[in-house]
């Protein structure tokens, strides 16, 4: 049995959203939604986060912090697109420095569209997301044992 | 002999210890979370937690920093072993403390500016609280001398008195609960390294340490705080089976009241923190064992 999913930490990044996005990750963490109950918890470390959340398009100027929080990032990790801009780019696509969704810089593993992205859809988000992470988790630990043979 | 009951007790503690402290962290987080208008978590969670931790890739910054970590580990275990096995509650004062220097130089020898604030912080914390807790063992020794007539720190001996130390420690008791709120990492003193989310510099002494070696930081605040409310229940045991139930009461309120201080206070500069906890430590501490050299 895998832990991953019992105890999924997220990470929250703000690429350039237009705030709504972000006011909605919030909200599923507050006791209306209260994600604790799945083991949830918004850590500010990237090193002790399980579950990347990223809102709003990329730009030129956050490619490079996306990249640094992707990388600090433990393996088995997992990326969350919240929101339609940070799906595709969404109403900013065309902007002269955004350079789309946040599949652009790392690879994305749940799209979460919506604008602004509910909470009740990142909860499901995270829900799948989590079931990725079982599955990293699994193949990281059968990857180990084949080292040690 | 002595050392003898201090290996099985650390064995034993070794098991047990882990065990309690995460079932205690599994209830403080529930009861935070009815507190805060939430459901919460289940009661295994800090279980599972660490077991994800267990799980996830090893990528330590250097080679040094999970063996300090360790070192901390089985020196909480070893003052574990002292206290539960009757012995020298001075000497258990010093190893834990020797584990906290363990986990501070753990945060240093990262060299991330990060680590090292709350490496810093846990510096300050240790000195505030430190005074205190050595006021406590002699409170403690104190009490059990008045009763013989002759000084004994060591804590099998509670169980031999007529009454319990508390009678003539009140204000070292007292100063222990403040103390308490140090050691236990609750708001408004929890400097170096917070459970609530986004209140610290990234995450404060443990911001370079991932995977197995959180897991173990986990596993050392589990053991610290079953220690910790061990010598809470101590000042309540007397030579009576009773005595014990009465202890464990006063253990469940006092974890109680650390769990609603956490909740309903926001944390002090560390300034605050020094200077309470050192006239706390001066009045109670010097106040109780002045009374007893005088009286
Ligand atoms: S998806 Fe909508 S609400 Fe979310 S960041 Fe983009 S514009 Fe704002």
């Amino acid at each position: 049995m895998a832990f991953a999913s019992k105890s999924p930490w997220v990470i929250h990044y703000d690429g350039s959203s237009c705030n709504g996005c972000d006011i909605e990750v919030l909200a599923a963490l507050c006791p209306g939604y209260d994600v604790e109950r799945f083991g949830i918890i918004n850590t500010g470390n990237p090193k002790h986060a399980d579950i990347f959340l990223v809102t709003g398009s990329v730009n030129e100027q956050n490619k490079a912090v996306i990249r640094e929080i992707y990388d600090q990032m433990v393996e088995p990790k997992v990326v969350v697109a919240c929101g339609i801009c940070a799906c595709t780019g969404g109403i900013f696509h065309d902007c002269y420095n955004v350079l789309g969704g946040v599949d652009s810089v790392i690879p994305v593993d749940v799209y979460a569209p919506g604008c602004a992205v509910c909470p009740e859809n990142i909860i499901d988000a995270v829900v799948q997301g989590v079931a990725v992470l079982d599955e990293k988790s699994k193949a990281l630990k059968k990857k180990r044992k084949e080292a040690a043979l | 002999m002595d050392l003898f009951y201090v290996l099985v007790g650390t064995v034993v503690f070794a098991v047990g210890g882990p065990v309690l402290g995460c079932l205690l962290a599994g209830i403080d987080r529930k009861v935070t979370a009815r507190m805060q208008g939430r459901v919460g978590p289940s009661l295994l969670q800090p279980y599972y937690d660490v077991r994800k931790l267990l799980e996830k890739d090893r990528v330590a910054v250097n080679s040094s920093e999970e063996v300090y970590v360790a070192t901390a580990l089985v020196f909480t275990l070893l003052a574990g072993g002292i206290f539960f096995s009757g012995g020298n509650l001075l000497l258990c004062v010093f190893v834990v403390t020797l584990s906290a220097l363990f986990f501070i130089v753990a945060a240093w020898c990262t060299r991330s500016p990060y680590a090292e604030v709350g490496a810093s912080r846990e510096t300050l914390q240790v000195m505030a609280y430190e005074p205190m807790v050595l006021f406590m063992a002699i409170g403690y020794a104190l009490g059990i001398a008045s009763m013989t007539g002759f000084l004994s720190f060591d804590v099998r001996a509670a169980f031999y008195m007529p009454a319990p130390v508390i009678l003539s420690n009140v204000l070292v008791f007292a100063g222990l609960l403040f103390v308490l709120t140090i050691k236990l990492r609750k708001s408004p003193f929890d400097l170096s390294y917070s459970h609530h989310a986004h209140q610290e510099l990234v995450k404060g002494v443990t911001t370079e340490m991932s995977g197995r070696t959180l897991a173990m930081v986990e596993i050392i605040h589990w053991c610290e705080n079953v220690l910790f409310l061990g010598w809470v229940g101590l000042f309540f045991i007397w030579n009576s089976a009773a005595s014990i139930l009465l202890a464990l009461a006063v253990v469940a309120a006092v974890y109680f009241l650390e769990i609603w201080i956490d909740n309903n206070f926001a944390r002090v500069k560390w300034q605050a923190m020094l200077k309470g906890a050192w006239v706390v430590a001066l009045v109670a501490g010097v106040v109780n064992i002045g009374a007893f050299v005088v009286l």
